[in-house]
């Protein structure tokens, strides 16, 4: 018998199609306007489907279809919040202790009713060390909060009681006014005890609960589907309480991890919305699609770390000229493009806390600072690295602000460049001489971006302590009044940028393409958007991109 | 012969235990941690994770967990994508590279051995120049260049195809058609070399003499022998374009198994890097195997050794 290796390879194709299942089809941005389905591109897959699990915000995204916390994210505002499972709450004068009145007609997606105790048992849930929730730390502002996760007290003493099925009381460690702001992080949401304890141990991590056909929420949508690097789908939750004003049928979101490849797909039709817009695409969107391309403000902001322990760096005034020499204007509108806004403070401004602006571009500050720390013009000055993670925009910083404290200060800067993996652990190792870093809101509050810079902070990682800055943090969390706290958190931050032990470059911005079927698109400072608000149009209004589209 | 598979069987087996081995060491040699992230973790929420993944361990400890549970087949769960068993991130992606793998070879080959037989019995002549031409420029073009327009041509300007994602019966044809050119122009290359060497070879020159037709002397006699370099080609090839790649799967968004032997070596996922890299070994282990079995077959002088 002669074995023909051709036939035998045709042969294994045919087996492999017939084996290999495809989805079920695709959707166009039309279709999906037609039958109510949202077609979000989504950035990544989800690690976990667990409110009190998750941490990025493609997650987020899913877990605001899927669930929903005492209060809800406003569809256009970010300082205010909806009523969510509570229909109403009050709160004593300095803003310690809350009781929220839940709605009565707050049920699970199996129709069993979402009660206080739900909340109780979540919160002890969450606060249990074995569950290691990354964000358990969030629930210290809950009396008790971090003695009961060190075991120290029982259940009755931490800081939350059901007063009946639907009140629910809640003692905080001190006044805290921005308390509902920061109960919209999916940490403080419920999770469904009778599902998860019907699937496996309550602290099991990897406790299937929330598998498609398994998962019971308590959102505007429930898990339909749920296909590894192709589509999570959820569709409209009937037994929600608003259901009645929810106007779409569905979301699909897609964890589309390369922005090119996205931004082909909204070209060609098959999207409604997209994570991001890739940086070259930016310039030629915002000229010819306005109506299409979206740039909001994010509050995020990048910075460079400073090593406080390296020579020459340990001069508060060789920090201060390094960050006055910077042209940030000129790296904004040059560089990165995308509508930045050069960062004068280390807080993104917000409402009732608008951005510091101490740093502005003053080389001939910059240069008497360096001279008065000993190093006229950049003489002698110890070479050091800016470390980056690998990315060409994080080089691409790098060298500009090699080029400007050359210019400027006469200073030399190398660049060194390692994997992800490899940088975390020079940060965590305080490894390196200056380092780009990152940092965005888990809520909204100025604190989110002041409280990591406290002496033994997991996250400061510059060796940078100040008794003074690390009272007056602790002084914020005893102010019940809102405005008094925020200045009090003003007063910090300038201990902070007094002493720089890091350089505030810009605030984030972010970009999204929006098809126009989509009604009404409303920018969110941390880019969480409730998905039950939306509504879509069909057939879509006319737009500049018609023509791509209709081929 | 029977002889000669067993103890290739048996080489086999120690280059797996060689191959997890260097993976095992080589992976926790790298600076980095499963489980951080840009934010840092509580220190008690990061015990409680090395713990429950027995990180915590000394380092031999770990290497006899995991290289029994290796021996027995069980895969461990993936550090990053807690819960799920990396033999089922296998199974459910390893089909659809397969399958990718498969449609790129078949054109590969389909494009790849006419064009290198032409350019040899046709030598010197416009014929052998456009072909071989044109496989320079596969070779020389990156699959990231050659994803993206063909996305262009196909999904946005002829609207023929999807641009990405796995969702239709057609999804396959643009990755695979990506893939299979490159490896069409490395196989139109080493059949044109492997051929030309055969027909210069005495036994076509007598086979001509005695006045075999030119077409015959072509398939049934310089055929053989000139795919021998082709046939060593495939079989590695094999393994590499069936597991996936990391490129074409980015473009395309595909779900395959190629993102998850770079992933994982990003995201430090210690035990999915130990399962994809000792598949992927033992998928290549095999395929070497058939594809010296199909060389003895193909040529008699291998067999004896």
């Amino acid at each position: 018998m002669r074995l023909n290796p051709l036939l035998i390879l045709l042969c294994a194709l045919l087996a492999t199609v017939g084996l290999t299942g495809c989805g079920s089809g695709t959707m166009d941005a039309k279709q999906g306007a037609e039958q109510k389905i949202l077609l979000v591109g989504n950035g990544a897959d989800p690690r976990f489907m667990d409110p009190q699990l998750v941490n990025s915000t493609s997650e987020h995204h899913l877990m605001i279809a899927l669930f929903e916390g005492l209060v809800a994210e406003h569809p256009s505002r970010d300082a205010e919040v909806e009523a969510g499972v509570a229909e109403r709450w009050d709160t004593n004068s300095d803003k310690s202790v809350w009781t929220f009145h839940l709605r009565p007609t707050a049920e699970w997606s199996d129709g069993v009713p979402v009660t206080a105790d739900d909340f109780v048992w979540s919160w002890r849930r969450m606060l249990t060390k074995s569950l290691a929730a990354e964000y358990s730390q969030m629930l210290f502002a809950l009396k008790n909060g971090e003695a009961f996760y060190e075991g120290k007290v029982d259940g009755e003493q931490l800081g939350v009681k059901a007063i009946d099925p639907k009140t629910l009381e809640v003692t905080l460690v001190g006044p805290t006014p921005h308390f509902l702001l920061m109960i919209l992080h999916t940490s403080w949401w419920p999770v469904p005890r009778h599902c998860i304890e019907k699937y496996g141990d309550a602290l099991d991590r990897v406790n299937p609960w929330t598998q498609e056909g398994k998962m019971v929420g308590n959102g505007a949508f429930t898990l339909k589907r749920n296909l590894f690097r192709q589509v999570i789908e959820v569709e409209k939750n009937p037994r929600y309480w608003d259901a009645a004003n929810v106007k779409i049928n569905g979301v699909r979101f897609y964890p589309i991890d390369s922005d090119s490849t996205e931004e082909r797909l909204f070209r060609r039709g098959m999207l409604h919305i997209t994570t991001v817009v890739p940086l070259d695409k930016i310039p030629a969107y915002r000229k010819n699609h306005p109506d299409i391309y979206h740039q909001d403000p994010n509050t995020a902001v990048y910075f460079y770390r400073i090593n406080t322990e390296r020579p020459a760096l340990k001069d508060i005034r060789v920090r201060k000229a390094l960050a006055y020499a910077i042209d940030r204007q000129s790296l904004v509108t040059n560089i990165t493009r995308a509508g930045q806004t050069p960062a004068g403070g280390i807080v993104p401004g917000m409402e009732g806390y608008p951005a510091s602006t101490v740093f502005n571009f003053d080389p001939a500050k910059a240069q008497a600072l360096l001279a008065e720390a000993g190093y006229p013009g950049g003489k002698d000055f110890p070479k050091f690295e800016i470390l980056i993670n690998t990315s060409e925009a994080h080089r691409a910083i790098a060298e500009v602000m090699q080029q400007m404290w050359q210019k400027h200060l006469g200073i030399k800067v190398g660049i060194l460049n390692q994997d992800f993996g490899v940088y975390l652990d020079s940060m965590s190792r305080i490894d390196y001489d200056i380092m780009r870093g990152g940092w965005n809101a888990d809520y909204l509050d100025p604190a989110t971006f002041i409280d990591m810079w406290t002496t033994g902070n997991g996250n400061n990682n510059t060796h940078w302590s100040n008794p003074k800055f690390d009272q007056l943090v602790k002084d914020a969390t005893q102010e019940g009044d809102g405005a008094k706290r925020f200045a009090i958190l003003r007063q910090a931050e300038e201990v902070f940028l007094s002493e720089v032990p890091a350089i505030p470059v810009y605030f984030y911005t972010r970009s999204h393409l929006v098809h126009p079927a989509v009604k009404e698109w409303h920018p969110k400072l941390l880019d969480v958007h409730p998905w039950k608000h939306y509504e879509l149009l069909s057939p879509p209004p006319a737009s500049s991109m018609d023509a791509s589209w209709n081929k | 012969m029977l002889r000669f598979i067993f103890s290739r069987l048996l080489q086999s087996l120690l280059v797996l235990v060689v191959v997890f081995t260097a993976t095992f060491f080589l992976i926790r040699l790298k600076p980095g941690d499963p489980f951080k992230g840009e934010k840092a973790m509580p220190a008690s929420v990061l015990a409680q994770m090395n713990k429950r993944y027995a990180l915590d361990q000394p380092l031999w400890k770990q290497y006899f967990i995991h290289a029994g549970a290796f021996a027995r087949g069980d895969l461990l769960p993936s550090m990053r994508y807690e819960g799920v068993q990396n033999s089922k991130i296998i199974k459910d992606s390893f089909p659809v590279s397969l399958l990718i793998g498969l449609s790129a070879l078949t054109i590969a080959l389909g494009v790849g051995l006419p064009a290198g037989i032409i350019a040899a019995v046709r030598k010197n002549t416009w014929l052998d120049y456009s072909a071989m031409s044109l496989a320079m420029l596969g070779i020389c073009l990156p699959t990231f260049v050659m994803g993206p327009i063909l996305q262009w041509i196909f999904a946005l300007k002829l609207g023929w195809l999807n641009v990405a994602g796995w969702f239709e019966r057609t999804d396959w044809i643009l990755p695979a058609a990506t893939m299979g050119f490159i490896y069409a122009a490395y196989i139109a290359r080493l059949t044109r070399g492997g051929m030309l060497e055969i027909l210069n070879q005495d036994y076509i020159r007598t086979a001509r003499a005695k006045g075999v037709p030119g077409k015959q002397i072509v398939i049934k006699h310089a055929l053989r022998g000139g795919l021998l370099p082709v046939v060593a080609f495939l079989g590695p090839a094999f393994a590499g374009i069936t597991t996936g790649s990391f490129i074409i799967e980015k473009i395309f968004q595909l779900p395959g198994l190629g993102q998850h032997f770079v992933g994982s070596v990003f995201n430090s996922d210690y035990t999915l890097v130990q399962a994809t890299t000792v598949f992927y070994a033992a998928l290549l282990v095999l395929i070497n195997l058939g594809s010296d079995i199909l060389q003895a077959w193909l040529n008699p002088r291998i067999r004896l050794t």
